[in-house]
Parts: C-alpha cells; sequence; structure tokens
C-alpha cells in the first residue's frame, strides 16, 4: 500500500502499542495536537491518556522520566519534537540512558526509543535545522538509525520499540510528506543492516535518510552520462553495516559519501576511515566526502541552500574521482 | 532485637563500614572519587526503616550510606569499591555508581541534580503498572538549585506520582555553604512547595524522627499516590570527597566539632542506655559483630579477582 513514511511511523506504533502495553509515547505535543508533525495522529483516542503523554516542554526533565520508566521494565518512545531540543535532554541520554546497563554490571536494562525529526527543512534557521547524529553515533551503548523510506521506517522503528537498549531514531521534516510501498503485514527490519537501493559498478555513494533520496537521484542523473552509480542508504548509522559496504566497494573501488551534517568530525569521516582501514587495497582512488557547510544553518534561502549538499555537488563530486 | 537497636546496629554498619573504606583509600586499595556518607546515616536508615523492600530506592554519588541500609550485601559493595569483579556491579560502577537491581537500589548517579528525573520515571512506571510502590529519592541541597531537579519536580506533581524527594541538606554543595547557592536557603522545601509539592522538614540527625515522617507519608502515599519532598537536616562530618580533609579551607574545625556533638549515633545510643531498650553489654556486642563483618567485607574484597580483560567489553548493550 502507497503511504506517507509519517503514516508508516503511525502504524509502526500503533502495532506495537496494540502488541504490548508495556509501551507508550510520552513527548511534547503527542497527545491532543497528535503530534508536532501529526505522526501521533489519533493515539490519544486509541490508546487514552495514559498511554500517550502530552509533557511540558521540558526536554530533560520527561527524557530523564521515560529512561526511569524504562529502567523499571517499561518500554517508552520519547518523542523529540526535533532533535535540536534533544540537546537539552542530552546528559540524560549520554550519562543515563547509554550507560546504566554498563555502570550495573548488567543488572539494569534501558529498552526505549528516542524519535523525531532531525536536520534542516525549509528555512527554519540556525537552532532548528541540526543533523547532530554524529553526537549520539559517538556514545557507546546507544543505537541510532535514521531510515530514508516509508518501509524503511516502519520496519525499523518497530525493531527499535523491540530492541531491549536505548535507540535513536532520526527522522526529517522533508521525509514526512514523502510515500512509498509499505506491506500492511507485521513485519520487522533487522537493526545493522544497510540496503543496496541501486546497484550499479562505477561508484558507490554511501548515504542515510534524506541524502539517501539524494544519492538515488543523482545515480539516476549520472546514468543518464553512462555513469553506473551504486548507491547504499546506510539506515542504522549505528552499528554501521561495515560488511554490505566493503561488498560494494569490492565491486566498483570508488567512494563518495553525502551527509547533511558538518563536515568536521561528521558521520562521513567515519565511514571513510572504516573503509580505509577494512577495504584499503579494496580501493582505485581516495574516498571523497559531500557535506553540510562549516556554518549555523543561515535562514535566506539561497544562502541555506548552499549550505546543504544538493544533486549538483553529488554529482560533481562522483565525476572528480572517475 | 528491637527495633531501636536495629537501627543503631544499621547505622553502626554503614560508620564502620566507612571508616574502613577510608582507610582502604589511604592504602590505594581503593581509588577514583571516595564521597563518605558519615554524619548523614540516620537519613538512610530512618527511611529505609519506612518502605518495602520492593520500593524503589535511588541516589546520588553519595550513595553507600542507601545502599547498605536498603540490604545490599556489604562484601559485595566493597568488593565494587575496591574494583573487583565480584563487585556488585562486576567492578564497572565502582563508589558513585552502587547498584542491585535485586534489591531495587536502582543506584548512585553522579550528575547532580541527574537522577532526579529517573527517580519520577521509576514512580511512573509503579503507577502505570497500578502497583502501591513507592519511590525514595536521595540528593542534597547541592542539587536542589538543577534544572533537572525543578523539571522532575514539576512532572511528579503534575501526574501525582510516588516519589519522596529526599533532599539531605549537609549544609555544602561540595565546598560551597548553602547560603551562596541559593538566595532563598532557609527553607528549601518551599522551593518545593512551589510547584505543588507537600513538603516538610525532619531532624537528619533523629534517626526515630526520620522513620516516623517517613513511614506516616508512605502510609498515606500508597493509598493516594502523590509526590512529597522531605529536607533533612543533617551535616557531613568527613570532607566532601577523600581529597579534602574534614574541614577544609570552607569550614571551621569548630563548625564540625559542634555539628559532632548531634552525632546520630551517640544520640540514638544515650536514648537506648537512658532508657533502658537495650544494654552497655548489648551494644558492645553489636559493635564487635559489625567490626567482624567489616573486617570480612575487606578480607572478602581483597581476596577477589579483578574483571577478567574479557568484561571489558561485556553489559555495554544488550545483545
Amino acid at each position: 500500500m502507497l503511504i506517507s513514511y509519517r503514516e508508516a511511523l503511525n502504524q509502526a506504533m500503533r502495532e506495537e502499542m496494540q502488541r504490548d502495553p508495556l509501551v507508550f509515547l510520552i513527548g511534547e505535543e503527542v497527545g491532543y495536537y497528535q503530534g508536532a508533525f501529526k505522526v501521533s495522529k489519533g493515539f490519544v483516542e486509541e490508546f487514552g491518556v495514559e498511554r500517550v503523554l502530552d509533557t511540558p516542554i521540558t526536554e530533560a526533565g520527561f527524557t530523564g522520566l521515560a529512561i526511569g520508566a524504562a529502567m523499571a521494565g517499561l518500554r517508552p518512545i520519547v518523542e523529540l519534537m526535533t532533535f535540536n531540543f534533544g540537546i537539552l535532554a542530552l546528559d540524560q541520554i549520554v550519562n543515563n540512558a547509554a550507560k546504566i546497563r554498563y555502570m550495573s554490571g548488567g543488572q539494569l536494562s534501558v529498552p526505549m526509543v528516542i524519535r523525531g525529526p532531525g536536520s534542516a527543512a525549509h528555512q527554519l534557521a540556525a537552532q532548528h535545522s541540526q543533523s547532530l547524529e554524529a553526537w549520539f553515533c559517538h556514545v557507546p551503548g546507544l543505537k541510532v538509525l535514521a531510515p530514508a523510506t516509508p518501509s524503511d521506517a516502519k520496519g525499523l522503528l518497530k525493531s527499535a520499540i523491540r530492541d531491549e537498549n536505548p535507540v535513536i531514531f532520526i527522522e526529517a521534516q522533508l521525509l514526512y510528506g514523502t510515500k512509498g510501498e509499505v506491506s500492511d503485514e507485521d513485519y520487522t527490519l533487522p537493526i545493522g543492516k544497510a540496503a543496496v537501493t541501486r546497484s550499479g559498478d562505477d561508484v558507490t555513494i554511501v548515504a542515510y535518510s534524506k541524502m539517501a533520496l539524494l544519492a538515488l537521484e543523482a545515480a539516476e542523473a549520472l546514468s543518464r552520462e553512462g555513469i553506473n552509480a551504486e548507491v547504499i542508504d546506510l539506515r542504522t548509522l549505528k552499528p554501521l553495516d561495515i560488511d554490505t559496504l566493503l561488498e560494494s566497494v569490492k565491486k566498483t573501488g570508488r567512494v563518495v559519501i553525502v551527509e547533511e551534517g558538518w563536515e568536521f568530525c561528521g558521520l562521513g569521516a567515519q565511514i571513510a576511515e572504516t573503509i580505509y582501514s577494512k577495504g584499503f587495497d579494496l580501493l582505485d582512488g581516495p574516498i571523497v566526502r559531500v557535506a553540510g557547510e562549516e556554518v549555523p544553518m543561515p535562514y535566506a534561502r539561497p544562502l541555506e541552500d548552499l549550505a546543504i549538499p544538493d544533486l549538483a555537488r553529488v554529482v560533481s563530486a562522483v565525476k572528480q574521482i572517475l | 532485637m528491637n527495633d531501636f537497636l536495629t537501627l543503631y546496629r544499621d547505622m553502626l554498619l554503614i560508620r564502620r563500614f566507612e571508616e574502613k573504606s577510608a582507610e582502604m583509600y589511604a592504602l590505594a586499595k581503593i581509588a577514583g572519587f571516595l564521597h563518605l556518607y558519615i554524619g548523614q546515616e540516620a537519613v538512610a536508615v530512618g527511611c529505609m526503616h519506612a518502605i518495602r523492600p520492593d520500593d524503589y530506592v535511588i541516589s546520588s554519588y553519595r550513595d553507600h550510606g542507601h545502599c547498605l541500609a536498603k540490604g545490599s550485601d556489604p562484601k559485595k559493595v566493597m568488593a565494587e569499591l575496591f574494583g573487583k569483579a565480584t563487585g556488585l556491579c562486576k567492578g564497572k560502577g565502582g563508589s558513585m555508581h552502587l547498584i542491585d537491581a535485586e534489591r531495587h537500589f536502582m543506584g548512585g548517579y553522579a550528575i547532580v541534580g541527574g537522577h532526579l528525573p529517573l527517580a519520577v520515571g521509576l514512580a511512573f512506571a509503579s503507577r502505570y503498572r497500578k502497583e502501591d510502590r513507592v519511590v525514595l529519592c536521595f540528593f542534597g541541597d547541592g542539587a536542589v538549585p538543577s534544572g533537572h531537579t525543578h523539571e522532575a519536580f514539576n512532572l511528579a506533581a503534575l501526574w501525582n506520582l510516588p516519589v519522596i524527594f529526599i533532599c539531605e541538606n549537609n549544609r555544602y554543595g561540595m565546598g560551597t555553604p548553602v547560603e551562596r547557592e541559593m538566595l532563598l536557603y532557609k527553607d528549601i522545601a518551599e522551593r518545593a512547595r512551589a510547584h505543588g509539592i507537600e513538603a516538610e522538614q525532619v531532624d537528619g540527625m533523629d534517626v526515630l524522627a526520620v522513620k516516623e515522617a517517613i513511614s506516616r507519608v508512605v502510609k498515606k502515599m500508597r493509598k493516594e499516590p502523590h509526590p512529597v519532598f522531605i529536607e533533612a537536616a543533617t551535616y557531613r562530618f568527613m570532607g566532601h570527597s577523600m581529597s579534602d580533609p574534614a574541614h577544609g579551607h570552607y569550614r571551621t574545625k569548630e563548625e564540625v566539632g559542634e555539628a559532632r556533638k548531634q552525632d546520630p549515633l551517640m544520640l540514638l545510643k544515650t536514648k537506648i542506655l537512658q532508657e533502658g531498650l537495650g544494654t552497655e553489654a548489648e551494644l558492645k556486642q553489636m559493635e564487635k559483630g559489625v567490626i567482624e563483618t567489616v573486617t570480612e567485607c575487606v578480607k572478602f574484597a581483597d581476596e577477589s579477582p579483578f574483571p577478567e580483560p574479557r568484561a571489558l567489553h561485556e553489559d555495554v548493550s544488550v545483545e
């Protein structure tokens, strides 16, 4: 069935809340407002205010509450209105959610999902347009997912909810309205498995979230010029699917990594390092990165466009190494 | 053994255990940070005598007293301080992160104020499951101005969650006296009341007063969940951690000496003897038993192995 990314998330959460009474949703405006981006449409009617909790605007407080509830065996889904506000909850996520398992020597676990949109939408300016996934990927004890399609969003969110660990699940405002085929069946997708979304043998383009769609677009454009690009949508950022990456590089020998986040210490640096250290001999040339510009996001549209990777930059990066 | 003697024994165990810990620190058997609870024992012990074993307890980094009072095996606690594989957390938590899930001691946390939202979450879980379990959350006066604290207060009040916030006001946040932490420091409980939380003050040097207050509050909470704030006026006889002496530059020897006149163990001992609730001989026998226990703890910790190298990567995630 053709549904939107937003509807796919809605279905995933609904099915899991129907399946397991320990799952609950908590966050700003998730109840009567139905989610700032309408992801939890119909939830308060179906599950009631006991399981769909509107919170005050206190990210540290309600994220910490959810962590405590998870320590006691519940399975919270925390909706961050955007991951920018997750910075306020960072102490709770990094110092508590990620570490409690380890600090307790395996006595406690924190089965929870922290989800919401990351990255830029259109002209939301500096404080609402950040791609912070690298921050979370840096922390042992967290899993980080960033699916690009409705089908992946549904299957991975269900897996995340069933996972026994804290999972950071990064969506994107510009993806919520995108549509795709999604199975009606109760399915999950494995965490830690990338998807080869286009097969090719000239170059591998690695990307995730919105940039995975851009990579496909670039591959189409390149094919019109006789360049056959393979596209890997990582879907899971941590743990990274190294095998799928190396398998592709073995075939193409060339890699372009596309990410929206800032370049310095960005996720692309880690992906490149992983490929260099584990597959140096497979490479025919240096890996090229296309990343966000090193500036706070400007408001003006022409400047914003310059700050984010676009089709022309990806195409030109590929041509640069061929 | 009557209740008075049990209270005394539990406080004595913490006192002797921590004195021994300080010795072991001096011998470099224990490393890192070690924050002693000596002087504050009446708070932890009075509180634990007022709750059930299945009630949740959560604390800050000054957590030895709460953990022992909740009933954790002192041998495993000492082994954890030694960083041994037989420790409560297999040597991975250390002094500041004692956790004993089996006894519902949900941990010591070392980011000031950061565990208060967790406490509210434990209380949320209790209510979500329609249980009558309550949560005891211990923190110091230093955590009161923190943003986490006020977010936790607000959520607990808003959703009527069964958590008792126990502020152990020992008058110093590390080396900063409470009057330099907050303008309105004389009645810390006012801050909780401002969030709509019932609040009261209790003499934290008087174990009986603490037990009475918490028992009364818990009884009401089990029937009708709601948060309560208790300010326990207490005093830390030792330095903030092992890196500063008992008085340091921020307080005088005289002040510490004056506070020691209210030693919670001494107060209860005097009462026991004066009111004939126990005899000198019984107390002596008890002292002997506690010292033996602590000696055994050290022996156990010392003889236990350090964690194997393979433990490094274990317990990061649930596989």
